[in-house]
């Protein structure tokens, strides 16, 4: 954690998080106004000390929205890493410990999934299952989870060739055993800061899907805030500021969040760029499976 | 190298049927199916019935993929059950939109992102470089489709430089529908190049950080000259990968950003589609794009080890 603070990034990341946390918290127990109430004489206020953000058309507070919004983004952000490392753990380990063939299937079906854009893939389960939040989380979950799944097979196999792991196996500890108590500890870092990553692409990724209005009415989002802005964008331009500024504020907060754990983890790292995440590129889209696992192959080949 | 691209080509070819699987599986899943959409929420069993036999919704779920992937390659991607048009003749329209869009922004964003990338690179701890990299970082983090709502309200309705919607006649039109590309392809393009910067600037300062570059300028080149000669052609490697991701990841965001633009595209049929559950075209569609990305991917993986000739010793 004192690690984190000592960059930039981390401390940034840290604190732009730490304010979604807190309005997401808020928003369960109050919000400035009621954000089910429409109130015709107050609509479009400008900015005010009754009203930061101002008004919108029905004469909602936009800061009440925003608030409001930072549950869904929130939730959101953390189910979809949640079901990332699910499918990534179990698919990567899996991949990388069991035998040859069953390994070169499981690869194989992996980068399958992840020549599908993650967007795409969300907009199929929305197709195919109703439009929840839980959906979105899903096709998030799942779309980053088999890119993550790719980076776990690489730092497994790599653990894998260590000592400590014949060791392990010499005193009789199991296949699951092993994984459980020796391989998954020593790369949960790398799994964290990509989980990080992930976070931020579910923020941006809620936000275009209740943009493009395939998520449910009665949730509150600032993706379909912004939607609804839209109709008006012509005349008042204003009101749609804060709402992009909220989904800024979760997207930056969780990359710079990532950013710094990583330089947390492995201060080697630190005198060279932050190489961009492996999963931050691939999850947008399909990734060269000869790369994913290896994102320092020139680091690697100099030795 | 003929080897590999022969087994290259089997491993898309594996993928693409995987992918229509995957596509039809999913789309089958759905809890009320085509022939209740289509009928309506009145049927009675017995109208659902017929249309389900109809449709040959009824019969085993191999036999309906086999039919779908034949037409398929044959050119048919289906016809619309719910408002009979044809979703080849649409999609080809609906191409003329989205596919410039694509190719602009795609042309536009590696133009400004490698020079920028590489110039955040070589000086990363003066002042612009930086600025450069925090520069891509909010890029990176702002949503495409408000930057895309920011630009219509200063250049379409501030200054009323663009057209705000693409015109009725298509190209037609040359000169308006231009005009009505030109904010989608660079609100795209923005987002995409901040991306694809920060992996240039990466690339970069990994490549100066070689001891083939500390050789290079003990001979006595410079620094740039170093770089240039030495370096360019080392860090384009992952750039060209990444290049690849971004067209792909391209593809998917311009279906947000037509609906940001009202443009009549690819992705707009798409989202409208999945709103009617007009689930033959949707599996069409989406099959195609997948069916692209991996093309793409195929593509850059061939390029790769053109540049690369470890990589073709290896093999």
């Amino acid at each position: 954690m004192k690690a984190l603070w000592r960059t930039w990034p981390g401390r940034i990341g840290t604190v732009l998080v730490g304010v979604i946390t807190v309005s997401a918290l808020l928003s369960l127990v109050w919000t400035p106004y009621d954000t089910g109430k429409i109130i015709p004489a107050d609509k479009w206020l400008p900015i005010s000390w009754r009203h930061p953000f101002g008004t919108d058309g029905a004469g909602r507070d936009l800061l009440s929205l925003v608030i409001d919004g930072s549950r869904t983004t929130l939730f959101v952000a953390i189910a979809s890493a949640a079901i990332a490392a699910v499918i990534g753990l179990a698919l990567g380990t899996a991949s990388a410990v069991a035998p040859r063939w069953l390994g070169e299937v499981l690869i194989n079906v992996i980068d399958v999934l992840i020549a599908l854009p993650v967007l795409i893939l969300a907009l199929i389960l929305v197709a195919a299952l109703e439009g929840s939040v839980w959906t979105v989380a899903l096709a998030i979950g799942l779309g980053s989870g088999v890119v993550l799944a790719r980076v776990v097979r690489g730092e497994a196999s790599r653990v894998l060739t260590q000592d400590y792991i014949l060791t392990a196996r010499a005193c009789g500890s199991s296949t699951w055993r092993t994984v459980w108590r020796h391989v998954v500890p020593n790369i949960s870092s790398t799994v964290i800061v990509q989980l990080s990553l992930i976070a931020a692409l579910a923020v941006l990724a809620e936000a275009a899907l209740s943009f493009l209005g395939l998520t449910p009415l009665s949730t509150p989002s600032w993706g379909r805030m912004l939607e609804n802005l839209q109709q008006t964008v012509t005349v008042h331009p204003g009101a749609l500021v804060f709402p992009g500024l909220a989904v800024l504020t979760a997207t930056l907060g969780f990359n710079l969040l990532g950013d710094g754990l990583r330089d947390a983890v492995d201060p080697r790292l630190r005198t060279r760029s932050a190489a961009p995440s492996p999963v931050f590129s691939a999850v947008l889209a399909p990734a060269d499976p000869a790369r994913t696992d290896r994102p320092t192959t020139g680091r690697a080949r100099q030795r | 190298m003929t080897i590999y691209v022969a087994r290259r080509l089997g491993q898309l070819v594996l993928a693409v049927v995987v992918t229509s699987v995957f596509v039809f599986v999913l789309l089958r899943l759905l809890p009320g199916d085509l022939a209740s959409v289509i009928a309506g929420t009145e049927a009675t069993p017995e109208q659902l019935a017929a249309i389900r036999t109809e449709l040959g919704l009824d019969r085993p779920l191999v036999e309906q993929y086999g039919e779908w992937i034949g037409g398929m390659l044959h050119g048919n991607f289906g016809e619309s059950p719910v408002n009979g048009t044809t979703v080849t003749g649409e999609l080809g329209q609906k191409l003329t939109v989205s596919l410039p869009v694509v190719l602009g922004s795609t042309v536009l964003s590696v133009l400004v992102a490698v020079p920028l990338g590489i110039v955040a690179g070589s000086r990363h701890r003066k002042p612009d470089g930086v600025a450069l990299s925090a520069f891509s970082q909010l890029g990176i983090a702002l949503p495409s489709f408000w930057v895309g709502l920011m630009l219509i309200v200063v250049f379409v309705v501030h200054w009323q430089v663009f057209e705000n919607a693409f015109p009725r006649g298509g190209w037609d039109e040359p000169g308006r529908a231009v005009s009505a590309l030109v904010l989608p392809t660079i609100t795209l393009a923005l987002s995409q190049g901040a991306v694809l910067m920060r992996f240039v600037r990466s690339a970069t300062l990994d490549v100066l950080h070689q001891e083939y570059i500390r050789t290079a300028r003990a001979k006595g080149l410079t620094r740039t000259q170093a770089l240039w000669r030495h370096g360019i052609r080392n860090a384009s490697l992952p750039v060209v990968s990444i290049l690849g991701v971004q067209i792909a990841s391209l593809i998917a965001g311009v279906v947000v950003i037509e609906r940001v633009f009202t443009l009549p595209g690819v992705g707009q049929m798409l989202v409208s589609d999945i709103r009617t559950r007009d689930l033959e075209k949707v599996q069409g569609t989406v099959l195609l794009v997948a069916v692209l990305v991996l093309v793409i991917g195929f593509a850059v993986d061939i390029v790769h080890r053109l540049i690369d000739p470890r990589l073709r010793v290896v093999a």
